[in-house]
């Protein structure tokens, strides 16, 4: 059989150890290191806020200097969105997704290790920017032409532009396997409409990157090729169209809007039905309402370009457009109240009191977004404050709450432990206490005329308090994410033995152990309703395997599992030198090319090894 | 021996029967089909932006050549059909005949490519002198050609000609057009060396009619978004009005 002779070396085996984390493709671990990635980054991203906050503290302050200060809200942006919340989402992807729908792992695991480690190196190149001659400047979307060479002559907007390359090429990746999973890989009777609400809006997640993705690319590529080879596309004085990059970023940045809350919107459908004991209300209209906030997604972009002067015509029909999106939203707020209506709701649960702040300060953030859908009202708060307090109630209320009610809710099912909800509560009402104190008053300095980004001001302005209650609410919340690092660690080292099913939950995730064995299902499951386990536990309707299949097998040991592998790792890496050879000179491109290049066929070629016989 | 590995290697589990690897490359075409059409998009919202005297579609574009490369690619996606047809019928030889003869025909597109980026880059604009002084012939001049030859014709002089090369620099038209055919090149190029290497592959292990399949798709897909530039950049270039 073996008759291919390449110097291709064997799948490795290592059991434990570094080098089994680099060489894995469990969609397990995959998961946690995506995981405690993004939450490192979200740490530094954290760091950059707590910076801006500090220079905007007072009047007049210089803190730091005005072009540190261009920088740290540039990085604060692009981390907190592109490091953070798309690969927590991703983290919660991993780990869940495989388990929600009775599968042993993703449908092709090494890409999915190759996503996250092309993740990984378009992260490393972004951050390593502030130490490689200063970071980019232009704002998270990098409106031309300030980003043009002419203006923006260093290095910075280079990194941004090819390390959002390399983040997209990871996304992209994913997204194309997550797709494929759900699709192909549920257990027998998992039909659409038994799927878990999360799995849905993955599914929805992963059809929006995959459409969005290809338009920033491209948009970066005509940046890239502005700035590397003199060409004209938002140039305007060669006839060039710099509304052009606006529409190009913003038909990809409003449907990545909802790649960022869809995802939480899932985890909190998965919280809110177990701790109220009720079955999600209107569980069609939500899936519903998911598939038509993806839809609709796509009209909608022109409302974040109201003041640019597209004219009439064009300006009323995205107003109506994003004030009928809010339809799909409000309706899925409901369906979670009336979820919890008349349940018997368990608010001791620190992952359920994130839920419920998630959708109290979702509501919050969408009412400020349905005042800004009118046209006229957002001329006045076009890049104010007002937009940044908006901003902030949709991501942190809304995506960043929803995601750590999911890391509450979920410990358990990763680490076998209870996370202690004595520091979980005092963490979760830290961080909503501080999160309003901060972000709440923006909506008052936003009204009072402070416009966005602006390094200082003066006294006369008026904005002192507003700014000053800011920052000190900023230290708070601060405190509460330093509880939950506390929370994680303490709970990892000496948290309670959680049991199987600590939550008495719904779906077929907790069927099985926890920590989730590396094979998953023993036996691939068999489903008759959705809440497949809630119906077992409740009414005795059997989640038995399925009769046949060629994938069970009493024997765990005769479990055929994806083996490890080195090569995505190498592609990734060759990626990342290509992309930094374009900063630092072609030779290095040309390496990460081959280096890219002979990942890509050992991937291919490499072998399986046999199964031990046991 | 590949086929035998992936079945391990893969989840071979399909809830709706279909191939999960074709899915994976039907989810990247519709990728790639934002991809292309957001280059299509910029080129056509900069057509006519750019400042006189410098090339325009109508003076580079060559429509005969252009036809030619475009058959070529064409019948490539023909050939691709015989060679998955005779690999399903288990007929080695003829498959990789196709095959090679696919790849050929490919690197013939890429390489009227090559020669159109290379003549549009020295491009020279030629005028008879006599044609401006008759209406019905200064008619079909273009404007470029009209302006150098108002400029260029003086007493006793026939013919004209100055070199204005069309450079991704010197207007938007040239910006978008080498970006937006640069990158469909890119995409046959990275086509030809996926055939290739199942050629190559093909007398050291067994190609199997799905790895094939995949290739096909793409090499599908990237003539299709051939059709559209031709249409959209190279006939509405030269025949404004359509």
């Amino acid at each position: 059989m073996t008759t291919f002779a390449l110097p291709i070396p064997k799948r490795p085996t290592h059991p434990t150890g570094i080098l089994n984390w680099i060489t894995t493709i469990d969609h397990k671990k995959i998961g946690v290191l995506y995981g405690v990635t993004a939450f490192i980054l979200f740490l530094t991203g954290g760091i950059e806020a707590l910076l801006i906050r500090m220079q905007l503290a007072a009047p007049g302050m210089d803190f730091v200097s005005p072009e540190i200060y261009n920088q740290l809200f540039t990085m604060h942006g692009t981390t907190m969105i592109f490091l953070a919340i798309m690969p927590m989402g991703a983290a919660f992807f991993n780990y869940l997704i495989p388990l929600q729908i009775g599968a042993r792992d993703v449908a092709f695991p090494r890409l999915n290790a190759f996503s996250y480690w092309t993740f990984l190196a378009g992260a490393i190149m972004l951050k390593s920017s502030w130490f490689l001659g200063g970071a980019p400047n232009a704002g998270w979307f990098g409106y031309a032409p300030i980003t043009e060479i002419a203006y923006n002559p260093g290095h910075g907007i280079d990194f941004w532009i090819l390390s959002l390359q390399v983040l997209g090429i990871a996304s992209l990746a994913a997204a194309f396997n997550f797709i494929v999973t759900i699709i192909n890989l549920r257990a027998p009777g998992m039909t659409l409409m038994r799927l878990p609400v999360f799995t849905w809006m993955t599914l929805i997640t992963s059809i929006l990157l995959v459409l969005a993705f290809p338009v920033i690319t491209v948009a970066l590529i005509e940046l890239m090729f502005d700035r590397f080879y003199g060409m004209n596309f938002f140039n305007p004085v060669r006839g060039g169209n710099p509304v052009l990059w606006q529409h190009l970023f913003w038909v990809f940045g409003h449907p990545e809007v909802y790649i960022l809350i869809l995802p939480a919107m899932g985890l909190v459908s998965e919280i809110i039905p177990t701790f109220s004991k009720k079955p999600l209300f209107g569980y069609p209209v939500v899936i519903f309402s998911g598939i038509v906030i993806g839809f609709m997604g796509w009209m909608v972009w022109s409302h974040h370009m109201f003041t640019v002067g597209l004219g009439a015509v064009a300006n009323s029909i995205f107003a109506i457009t994003t004030m009928l999106i809010a339809v799909p939203t409000g309706v899925k707020i409901f369906n979670w109240i009336a979820t919890m209506w008349k349940g018997s709701i368990d608010f001791n649960k620190t992952a359920m009191l994130y839920s419920i702040g998630f959708i109290f300060l979702f509501i919050i953030g969408g009412l400020s977004g349905v005042m800004h859908s009118s046209a006229a009202s957002d001329a006045q708060q076009q890049d104010t404050y007002f937009i940044v307090a908006h901003i902030h109630y949709v991501l942190f209320g809304g995506a960043i709450m929803a995601l750590l009610a999911g890391v509450y809710f979920y410990f358990p099912k990763i680490t076998g432990k209870l996370m202690d909800e004595s520091l979980g509560k005092i963490n979760f009402w830290l961080t909503f206490i501080g999160m309003n104190l901060t972000f709440f008053p923006m909506h008052f300095s936003g009204m009072d005329g402070m416009p966005r980004r602006i390094y200082t001001y003066t006294s006369e302005m008026g904005w002192d308090l507003w700014n000053l209650i800011s920052t000190f609410g900023v230290f708070i919340m601060g405190a509460g994410i330093l509880i939950f690092v506390l929370n994680i660690v303490y709970s990892y080292l000496r948290g309670k033995e959680s049991g199987n099913d600590p939550w008495d939950a719904r779906t077929i995730e907790w069927a099985i152990p926890s920590p989730t064995p590396e094979y998953n299902f023993k036996k691939i499951p068999l489903i008759h309703s959705v809440d497949a386990f809630w119906e077992f536990k409740r009414n005795g309707t059997p989640i038995e395997p399925a009769s046949g299949a060629s994938e069970n097998s009493e024997d765990e040991k005769n479990i055929h599992l994806p083996q490890p592998s080195y090569w995505p790792m190498v592609v990734s890496i060759g990626i990342m030198l290509a992309a930094y050879g374009m900063i630092f000179g072609l030779p290095i491109s040309i390496l990460g090319t081959i280096i890219g290049f002979i990942g890509v066929y050992a991937w291919s070629l490499e072998p399986v090894n046999e199964p031990e016989q046991h | 021996m590949k086929t035998e590995n992936i079945k391990h290697e893969e989840n071979e589990h399909s809830y709706t029967g279909l191939n999960s690897k074709k899915l994976l490359m039907w989810a990247f075409l519709g990728s790639d089909c934002m991809f292309f059409a957001a280059l299509i998009a910029t080129y056509l919202v900069n057509m006519g932006n750019n400042p006189p005297g410098t090339p325009f579609p109508e003076d580079v574009f060559s429509i005969p050549i252009t036809t030619v490369s475009t058959f070529v690619l064409l019948m490539s996606s023909m050939s691709m059909v015989l060679s998955y047809a005779s690999l399903s019928q288990n007929k080695i030889k003829a498959f990789r005949v196709w095959l090679l003869s696919t790849v050929i025909l490919g690197a013939t597109f890429v390489g009227f490519q090559i020669f159109e980026f290379y003549e549009f880059s020295h491009h020279e604009v030629k005028v008879e002198c006599g044609d401006l002084i008759d209406a019905s012939k200064r008619e079909k001049l273009t404007d470029l050609q009209v302006k150098i030859g108002d400029e260029k014709c003086i007493e006793g002089v026939k013919k004209v000609s100055e070199k204005v090369p069309l450079t991704p620099q010197v207007n938007l038209f040239g910006s978008t057009f080498f970006t937006l055919t640069g990158f469909h090149g890119g995409h046959v190029t990275f086509g030809i060396i996926w055939l290739l290497s199942l050629l190559i592959y093909s007398f050291k292990g067994n190609v199997s009619p799905l790895n094939l399949d995949l290739a096909a798709l793409y090499w599908h897909f990237v003539d299709v978004v051939w059709i559209v530039i031709f249409t959209v950049v190279y006939l509405f270039g030269v025949f404004p009005g359509y």
